[in-house]
C-alpha cells in the first residue's frame, strides 16, 4: 500500500522540458512510475522521453486521466503551476522547486482552502512508495519495499535515514519529503495520519530540523494520537540563532525553534530521537526490538 | 537581505509611513550639513549598522547644535560598535542617519512578520515600546497583541483599528495609527519582506505617529523581483566568503571552527556540522551547494572554503539526489588543480551517479580519504585535523 502514491499512480511533469526535470522523467521512468505526460508552454505536441508534451495542465489531464502531478517549474513561476494543478482538480501536487518566495506560497495556501488537492512541498525531494513509484528527484537504488514510513523536511536526510534502513535489511512503505519551507502544502501531522492509517506501515522515523513549531506540534499529535511507534531526528542542534541555514525555514528567531526544545518535546511525546544523523536507522532498529516489530519489519 | 534604517525609512515614506526628517551622512561634514538642512533645535546622530542595540552601545547620540552634531558625528563614525546583535567583534560604524529630534509622548511597538503556524502574515503590537520584543514576549506575553492577515483582502482597517485600541493608542490618533498600519503591511507585501518591525513606533506632541526606528529584512527568494532593493544592500555589512558564495548561488555561512565542509542540501549539511562536533570536531562553515549546482559552481565553492585560513581539513559529504556524484567529483578536482590542496580532504559520496563519481576521484590521483558513511566521514575528518 504506502501513502499518497503507488504503482497505479498516473503522473504527469510540469515543467518537463527542463533539463533537470528531462532527467529525473528519465529516472522516474526507469523506476516504473507511471509518466503519462508533462507540460511546458508552447512545447506541446513534442515528446520528451516518450512521454507526450501538452501546452497546458489542463489539457494533459483531460488526455491522460492523471491525478497526479510533480512540479519542476522555475521559483519564479512555480505558485502558478501549483495553481494550475489545484484548478485541474487533482488528488495530490508535488512541488519540487526551491526559493519560491514566501508570499507567493501564502497566497497559494490560502487558495487552496476548500479545494481538494494536496500539495507536498515546495522545496521537497518528492515521495517515494518504494518499488512501486517515484514522484521527485530521490535516488531510487536506496530504497527498498518494506515497513518504515519516513517522513521529513530535509531530502538529503531522507536519503541518509533510507539508505541507513535498507542496508540494515529494513524497507520502507513510502519516504515523504515535506520540503524545507517556512510554508508547505503537508505537514508531519498529515504524513503521521496518513502512515497510521495505512496497513504497510508498521513504525515511523520523522526527521526535521532547527527553525518553526512543526515538531513540536506533531509530537503532541503522536502523543495522543499515533498507534505506531516513532523515531526522530533534529538538524542543525550546533546551528548558530539568527542564521538562515540554508533552507528558507530553518532559522532560529527570538530563541524559537532550537534543535534542544524540538528534542525535550518529542521525548516528552514518546518519540525515540536518534542522537546522530548516522544512527538513525540503528536507532529504529533498537525501538523495533523494544517493541516486538523487529521480525515483521526485517525485509530479507 | 537587511538594510539601513535610513533606507528602510525612505522605502516606509513612499508608502505613506511617517518617518522623521532625515538625511544619511558619510562623513562628519556631511553630518552638519544635514542637520542644517533640517534646521531643527534637536537633532539625533544615529550609527547605521545592520545590528540591534545601537542605543545602549552609544551609536545613538542627541545633538541641541551643530557643534554638537560635529562632536558626535565625529565621536561615532569609524567606531566600533559592539552590541548583543553584532558579535563580540562589533562592527564598524560608516553610515551615520541625521535626523530630526521630535517630542516623544509614548513609545509602541508594531511588527509584521509571516506566522509559519498559519502560513499568513501577521500584525503584532504592543504598548511595551523600546524594548525587545522577545523580551516582551517572555516576561509579558499578555501585552502582545496580533492579527493574522488574509492575504486575499490584505490587512482590514478594523484590524488595525482593533490593534490601535488594544495597545492604547490615544483616541485622537487611532485614524493616524491605523493608516500607519496599513501603509506598512502595504509595503511588506509589495517589497516581499521577511521582517518589518518598528521599535519604536512613537506618538508625538504635535500629534503625530511616527516610525522612529525601521527595521526591514527582505525574502532573499523574492529579490529577483525588486531590483531596487538589490540596489540597498550594503556589501560592506556582510561577510566576505558569504558574499562571494551568494555570487554563485551557494549557502554558505562562516562558523568559527576549522572544518570547511561542502555538503548539498540543507538538512545534510545542518547535520554533518552536527556530527563533526559530535566527534569533537569544529565546523568552519555551512555550505549547501544546493540542487541544481554546475562543476562550476562546486569549483567555487571548494575555492571559498579553501580561502578560510582557518580551515585545516575539509569534509566533503554528499547524497546526490538531484545533484549528481559525478558533477561534484568534477568541481573538487578542477578546485584543487586551479588553488591546490595541502589540508587533508575526506569525501564521502553515495546517491545519483555515484560510481561515476567515485570514479573522478580516484582518476585524478588526489590525496583523498574515502569515507563510506557520513559518521565515517566526520570521524576521519576530525582525526586528521587533529
Amino acid at each position: 500500500m504506502g501513502v499518497y502514491i503507488n504503482k497505479d499512480t498516473k503522473v504527469i511533469v510540469q515543467g518537463i522540458t527542463g533539463s533537470t526535470a528531462t532527467f529525473h522523467t528519465k529516472q522516474m521512468l526507469e523506476y516504473g512510475t507511471k509518466i503519462v505526460g508533462g507540460v511546458t508552454p508552447k512545447k506541446g505536441g513534442t515528446e520528451v522521453e516518450g512521454v507526450p508534451v501538452f501546452n497546458t495542465l489542463q489539457e494533459a489531464v483531460d488526455q491522460t486521466s492523471a491525478t497526479v502531478s510533480v512540479i519542476y517549474v522555475p521559483a519564479p513561476f512555480a505558485a502558478d503551476a501549483i495553481i494550475e494543478a489545484v484548478d485541474a482538480e487533482l488528488d495530490l501536487v508535488i512541488c519540487i522547486t526551491e526559493h519560491i518566495p514566501v508570499l507567493d506560497m501564502v497566497k497559494v495556501k490560502r487558495y487552496m482552502e476548500g479545494k481538494k488537492t494536496r500539495l507536498i512541498g515546495p522545496n521537497c525531494p518528492g515521495v517515494i512508495t518504494a518499488d512501486e513509484t517515484k514522484v521527485g528527484i530521490m535516488p531510487g537504488y536506496i530504497h527498498k519495499k518494506g515497513h518504515i514510513g519516513v517522513v521529513s523536511r530535509s531530502g538529503t536526510l531522507t536519503y541518509e535515514a533510507v539508505h541507513q534502513l535498507t542496508q540494515a535489511g529494513f524497507g520502507q512503505s513510502t519516504a515523504v519529503g515535506i520540503g524545507g519551507d517556512p510554508v508547505n502544502g503537508t505537514n508531519f501531522i498529515d504524513v503521521l495520519k496518513a502512515f497510521n492509517e495505512d496497513d504497510q506501515t508498521e513504525a515511523v522515523i520523522m526527521i526535521g530540523e532547527i527553525g518553526g513549531t512543526a515538531e513540536e506540534e506533531a509530537a503532541e499529535w503522536v502523543k495522543a494520537n499515533m498507534n505506531k511507534p516513532v523515531v526522530g531526528f533534529i538538524g542543525g542542534a550546533t546551528a548558530p540563532p539568527g542564521k538562515r541555514m540554508g533552507h528558507a525555514g530553518a532559522i532560529i528567531s527570538g530563541g524559537k525553534g532550537t534543535a534542544a526544545e524540538k528534542i525535550r518535546v518529542m521525548e516528552a511525546s514518546g518519540i525515540t530521537v536518534a542522537e546522530t544523523p548516522a544512527v538513525m536507522g540503528e536507532t529504529m532498529i533498537r525501538v523495533l526490538e523494544e517493541t516486538g516489530l523487529i521480525e515483521k519489519c526485517k525485509t530479507h | 537581505m537587511n538594510i539601513h534604517e535610513y533606507q528602510g525609512k525612505e522605502l516606509l515614506r513612499e508608502f505613506g509611513v511617517k518617518v522623521p526628517n532625515g538625511f544619511v551622512a558619510f562623513t562628519v561634514d556631511e553630518a552638519v550639513e544635514a542637520a542644517e538642512k533640517l534646521g531643527t533645535n534637536v537633532t539625533v546622530v544615529k550609527a547605521q549598522i545592520h545590528a540591534g542595540g545601537r542605543g545602549k552601545a552609544g551609536g545613538v547620540k542627541v545633538a541641541k547644535s551643530l557643534d554638537e552634531v560635529r562632536t558626535y558625528a565625529n565621536e561615532i563614525l569609524g567606531k566600533t560598535l559592539v552590541t548583543h546583535q553584532t558579535g563580540p567583534a562589533g562592527k564598524e560604524v560608516k553610515r551615520l542617519l541625521i535626523e530630526e529630534g521630535c517630542d516623544i509622548q509614548k513609545e509602541y511597538y508594531v511588527g509584521v512578520v509571516l506566522d509559519r503556524a498559519t502560513s499568513r502574515v501577521v500584525m503584532m503590537a504592543s504598548e511595551e515600546g523600546g524594548t525587545e520584543i522577545e523580551e516582551v514576549a517572555e516576561e509579558t506575553p499578555e501585552k502582545i497583541f496580533k492579527e493574522v492577515i488574509d492575504p486575499a483582502i490584505g490587512l482590514s482597517p478594523y484590524q488595525a483599528r482593533r490593534l490601535a485600541f488594544n495597545i492604547n493608542i490615544p483616541n485622537e490618533l487611532i485614524n493616524k495609527a491605523v493608516q500607519f498600519m496599513t501603509s506598512l503591511y502595504q509595503a511588506f507585501v509589495e517589497k516581499d519582506c521577511s521582517i518589518a518591525e518598528i521599535n519604536p513606533l512613537v506618538t508625538t506632541g504635535d500629534g503625530e505617529v511616527l516610525a522612529l526606528d525601521a527595521k526591514l529584512n527582505f525574502d532573499d527568494n523574492a529579490l529577483y523581483r525588486h531590483k531596487d532593493i538589490q540596489e540597498l544592500r550594503d556589501l560592506e555589512e556582510e561577510d566576505e566568503k558569504e558574499i562571494e558564495a551568494s555570487k554563485y548561488d551557494l549557502s554558505y555561512i562562516s562558523l568559527d571552527g576549522n572544518i570547511g565542509c561542502m555538503v548539498n542540501g540543507a538538512g545534510l549539511a545542518m547535520s554533518t556540522m552536527d556530527i563533526i562536533k559530535h566527534y569533537g570536531g569544529d565546523p568552519a562553515n555551512f555550505l549547501d551547494v544546493g540542487g541544481g549546482a554546475t562543476a562550476e559552481k562546486v569549483t567555487e565553492a571548494f575555492k571559498i572554503i579553501l580561502s578560510d585560513t582557518n580551515v585545516k581539513g575539509i569534509f566533503v559529504n554528499i547524497f546526490g539526489g538531484i545533484m549528481k556524484c559525478d558533477v561534484i567529483a568534477e568541481g573538487v578536482v578542477e578546485a584543487t588543480k586551479q588553488v591546490g590542496l595541502e589540508i587533508p580532504l575526506v569525501v564521502r559520496l553515495e546517491g545519483t551517479n555515484v560510481d561515476l563519481g567515485k570514479n573522478i576521484l580516484k582518476e585524478s590521483g588526489l590525496n583523498i580519504t574515502a569515507a563510506d558513511s557520513m559518521a565515517d566521514g566526520a570521524e576521519k575528518i576530525v582525526s586528521l585535523v587533529k
